[in-house]
Parts: C-alpha cells; sequence; structure tokens
C-alpha cells in the first residue's frame, strides 16, 4: 500500500505523559510517546456491495490498490485528506466506520476523470466517489451536500423543459443552500459585465426570468425520464436496505 | 481534409446560449469566415453537463442520444459538432455505452419509445468538437491563406480542461499517432493558433481542471484550481489563455474576480475562446466575436497588440 500518501499515526493517538517516572527512570515529556493501537470491531461486510450497487460504484471490486487515482487526483493536491485509494481499500474491507471520518469531504471530488485516465484496472474511481457520496446520503451519514441540491436543481430543470436556464439554476441554488445572491465577488462580476454590455446584460436576465428556454415537444421525454428516475431511485433504496417512504 | 466536415450539424448546448454566448457568436463568426456551413439541430434539449449523471448516469446517456437521433434520423446528417467540451464529451460518451454497453441500450431504447421519437443506434453520427471541424474541416495551410491578421506577438496560453481528453475509451480517435489528438499533449489548438501567427508559451496545466463541476458548489476548492491555471500562464509568460470550452472559460473568469475579492490575489492574464483569437486573425471585428461580452477584458490587450 503507498503509505506515502498520508500519515497512518493519529495525532490523537499520540500518548506522552508530562510527569513519568519508571523504575527510577524519568521518562517525562516525549520521552514516554507511545501509539495507542487501534481496535475495529464493526465492520459492515456488505459495504462493497452496497456501493457496487449504485451508479459509478459497479467496478470497485477490480481494485488492487496501485494508489493511481489518488497520485493523479486534483483535489488530493489541494487537500491530502481526500483519498479515493484509500477509500476504495476501506469499502472493500468493510470498514464503514473508519470510512465515515472522512463522510464531510468525499463529495468534493471534481469529476476531472484523472483517475479514470490513469486507472488500470478500470474501476472508474471517479464514478465510485460519486457512488459513495450518494451512499453517504442516501443512508442518513450525511446532509445533501452542495454539489447534490446543485446537481438536483440542474437536472429538474431538464426534466421540465428539456434545457437549463443558468441564472434560474444559480437563483435558486443561492435559495436553496440559503446563501445571499449578491456576494461582494458575483457583484464584481455582474459590474464588469455590465461595462461593456449594460442593455444587453439587463435585458437577459429579464427576459429569462420571463421567458424559460425550452424545447420544443419535449413533454414526453421529461414524463419518461421523471417516470426512470424515480423507478432508479427506489431500486436503490432497496439495494441499501432503506425502507420505502412512499 | 475531411470534405464531410465542410458541412455539420450544429450542437450549440444551453451554455452557448447564456453565459458562452461569446463562444456561440464566434464559432458562427469563423465558421462563415472559413465558409464552412452549421445546420443548428432542431429542437435539441441540454445534453446533462455535469449534473445529470450525477442523479443517474442512464439519463445522461439518453439526453445525449436525443440529440444525436434528431441530427443522425431527421436532419440525415453524418457529422454533428460541438463547441462546448461539456457537450462534446457526453456525446461521445453517450456513442461508447451504445456501442458497449447493453443495459444503456436498453434504459435508451425504453425513453427514446415513450418520448416518440426513433431510437440513436450507435454508429450513425460522428461527433466532432470545434477544434476538430477546423483543423480537419480547413487545416492549418488553408488557414495561413485566408488571415488578415496575423496574431504575431500574441503570447497565448491553450487550455483544453478535462472533458476533452478524458477518459480516454471515449475518444477511441485519439491517441492513432500522426496527425490525430493526443490526450495527454493536446495540441489542435496550439497548430491552429501557431498558423494564425500566435506564440505559443510552454504552458504545463493544458489539461489541469478549474474546479468547474463545483464553481459554484465548492467555490473555495475551485478559486485555489483557477489561481493555479491563472499563475501558470502568468509564469510561462502568456498574455492570453485560450478556451474551448464555456465552463472552464466561465470558470476562470468567475474565480479571476473572486480570487481578487476573496483572496486579494490578483492576477493580469486574460481569457479569449479561441475562436475569437482566429476570428480577429481572419478579420472578424472584435465586436462581432463577443469580445465585449467577455468578463476578462480582452478589448484592451487586442488594442494595445494592435489587432482592434
Amino acid at each position: 500500500m503507498p503509505i506515502h500518501e498520508k500519515s497512518l499515526i493519529r495525532p490523537e493517538n499520540l500518548k506522552t505523559h508530562d510527569q513519568l517516572v519508571i523504575d527510577g527512570v524519568d521518562v517525562s515529556g516525549h520521552w514516554s510517546t507511545f501509539i495507542e493501537s487501534r481496535v475495529v470491531t464493526d465492520y459492515n461486510e456488505a459495504l462493497e456491495e452496497e456501493i457496487g450497487a449504485l451508479p459509478g460504484g459497479e467496478h470497485i471490486n477490480r481494485c488492487w490498490q496501485c494508489g493511481s487515482c489518488t497520485n493523479s487526483c486534483t483535489v488530493n493536491a489541494v487537500n491530502p485528506d481526500f483519498n479515493p485509494r484509500y477509500w476504495i481499500y476501506l469499502i472493500r474491507t468493510g470498514m464503514e466506520s473508519e470510512l465515515l471520518r472522512d463522510k464531510d469531504i468525499i463529495w468534493q471530488c471534481v469529476s476531472c476523470n484523472k483517475c479514470t485516465y490513469a486507472c488500470p484496472r478500470d474501476v472508474f474511481p471517479e464514478g465510485v466517489m460519486k457512488a459513495t457520496a450518494h451512499w453517504l446520503e442516501l443512508k442518513g451519514h450525511t446532509a445533501k451536500s452542495k454539489s447534490t441540491i446543485f446537481d438536483e436543481e440542474f437536472t429538474e430543470q431538464v426534466v421540465a423543459t428539456g434545457k437549463i436556464e443558468e441564472g434560474r439554476v444559480i437563483r435558486n441554488f443561492f435559495t436553496k443552500t440559503g446563501q445571499p445572491l449578491l456576494q461582494g465577488w458575483l457583484v464584481e462580476m455582474a459590474k464588469r459585465m455590465a461595462r461593456r454590455l449594460p442593455f444587453r446584460l439587463g435585458l437577459m436576465m429579464g427576459l429569462a426570468a420571463v421567458f424559460r428556454p425550452r424545447t420544443r415537444g419535449w413533454a414526453k421525454a421529461g414524463a419518461a425520464i421523471g417516470e426512470y428516475v424515480h423507478e432508479q431511485e427506489q431500486h436503490h433504496r432497496k439495494a441499501l436496505g432503506i425502507e420505502d417512504r412512499t | 481534409m475531411k470534405p464531410e466536415y465542410q458541412r455539420v450539424a450544429y450542437y450549440p448546448g444551453c451554455a452557448l446560449e447564456g453565459t458562452g454566448h461569446a463562444y456561440n457568436r464566434s464559432t458562427k463568426a469563423v465558421g462563415s469566415a472559413l465558409g464552412l456551413q452549421l445546420d443548428e439541430v432542431k429542437d435539441w434539449n441540454c445534453c446533462g453537463a455535469m449534473e445529470v449523471k450525477n442523479v443517474d448516469p442512464k439519463v445522461q446517456t439518453y439526453l445525449s442520444s436525443r440529440v444525436m437521433s434528431i441530427a443522425a434520423n431527421e436532419m440525415k446528417a453524418k457529422v454533428v459538432m460541438a463547441p462546448c467540451n461539456g457537450c462534446y464529451h457526453n456525446l461521445k460518451k453517450a456513442e461508447h455505452d451504445l456501442a458497449h454497453d447493453a443495459a444503456s441500450r436498453e434504459t435508451v431504447e425504453r425513453i427514446s419509445k415513450k418520448a416518440g421519437h426513433q431510437t440513436y443506434q450507435a454508429g450513425s453520427l460522428e461527433t466532432i468538437h470545434a477544434l476538430d471541424w477546423i483543423k480537419d474541416g480547413i487545416g492549418e495551410e488553408e488557414l495561413k491563406r485566408r488571415l488578415k491578421n496575423s496574431l504575431k506577438g500574441l503570447k497565448v496560453a491553450n487550455y483544453y480542461g478535462c472533458m476533452y481528453t478524458r477518459p480516454r475509451h471515449i475518444f477511441p480517435e485519439k491517441d492513432q499517432g500522426l496527425g490525430s489528438e493526443s490526450t495527454s499533449q493536446p495540441h489542435f489548438m496550439d497548430d491552429l493558433l501557431a498558423a494564425a501567427g500566435a506564440e505559443n508559451v510552454d504552458f504545463p496545466l493544458k489539461t489541469a481542471c478549474c474546479g468547474g463541476a463545483h464553481v459554484l458548489s465548492d467555490s473555495d476548492t475551485s478559486t485555489k484550481l483557477v489561481l493555479n491555471i491563472l499563475r501558470a500562464a502568468e509564469a510561462a509568460g502568456a498574455d492570453v489563455i485560450a478556451t474551448e470550452c464555456p465552463t472552464c472559460h466561465s470558470g476562470l473568469e468567475m474565480h479571476q474576480v473572486r480570487a481578487e475579492k476573496v483572496l486579494g490575489v490578483k492576477t493580469a492574464v486574460r481569457m479569449l475562446y479561441f475562436t475569437q483569437l482566429l476570428g480577429v486573425a481572419l478579420g472578424v471585428s472584435p465586436r462581432k466575436l463577443g469580445v465585449h461580452e467577455n468578463v476578462s477584458d480582452g478589448l484592451d490587450l487586442l488594442k494595445e497588440k494592435g489587432l482592434a
């Protein structure tokens, strides 16, 4: 296993005693450092199967732990705790409680597909990250991430009209996540755009708010997609052993 | 040269009707300056971008297949061109999945039937990017003959992003040796802009990620990733980053402003669509290329270089 990726010793497991004398020898401070052992007893043996049942997770069983995914990962370069190889390992060995320690960052995968490009076993780690983030939400370990809220808002618009209108996606996303639309940097962007085209910008925003772009003859396609998505949701909940709420 | 690229079905996609409007304008302007024809796909829908696949990947495959079905079956087109990396990627991905995965075929067939249109059959259409369209429809030699202004003296970092080259398996025509595009060192944009006289700088982050998928949902990460790209371009001596994707382009623009406002880090490099740069070289006015619609002020730079 590529241990250079991360420190295997957690700071909270490093123990020292400020005042300690053993057999007459003063071992106070770092002289008494020891590492508390970790014991994992609560395996979830179904974990790999559960993640494998969600879209993107299908090929997790192919992984042979080479670490190419983590090595090439865009987000890992920004945050070393973001470690696809390690999570795949935890999932395959059923170490759910260890996986849950990182539950709040797994959704941050940016889908750049560098891992999928590098993977020699066609695990599609990008898909595994999405399946894992989805699993965390379905199981109630995390609330819906901002990314999921964005994806759902986007998809709802496509199902409804066949197209999206960016301004509407952004407005609804900010409302749903409780963020103000008038953030300093967004206002600054609008100002810079308005400098060269005050009229067109105003017109664009005004018109888009009234007329939603839509695809002609979309109704039947939208309904068929909606039906399919609903059916798949039921299917995923069943695979994860979650009680049907409907 | 590929004669079948002279007239192609055109799939602009949602972004090119919104934030990427300047890319739409400049693509059309370059096409007409070069005598290449575009027939917009009738009643097209969103390809699913980077979002729908996270709700369900097969729905994304269906969305792209509907666009391809209209182009192939109703318009009888052989080639569809998408300038947006997201659209291009999704059409390619759908093509691959429909050719190789029975479950995808089944789902697409089921939804297509209910939607009341012909199911798209893999292999009936070739999907290309705007780069392929110009590179293989016109070529560098012909482009050179039609130049009105040389981009001489303009230092360009060519930025291709993620979706144009990754994952490799959905682009079977790439990495096929001489004349084909490379997935690790893409060069089509470099080739075209070099033919237009620009000086391409040695830019190491051609296929780095701008964090476009989380441009708003994880802005801090996106700002860091964009800053890497902007700083690397500046360090390489670039005046401008040439882009070929509306999501990358607006991501770079937005997070350049955000880095300035939130982190206090100012960068001076500009962003222009590669079609805007080619258009200028072909003598099209910057206004017709939508340069004034960009947030990043390319007009000043073009004036400074005597190109506008």
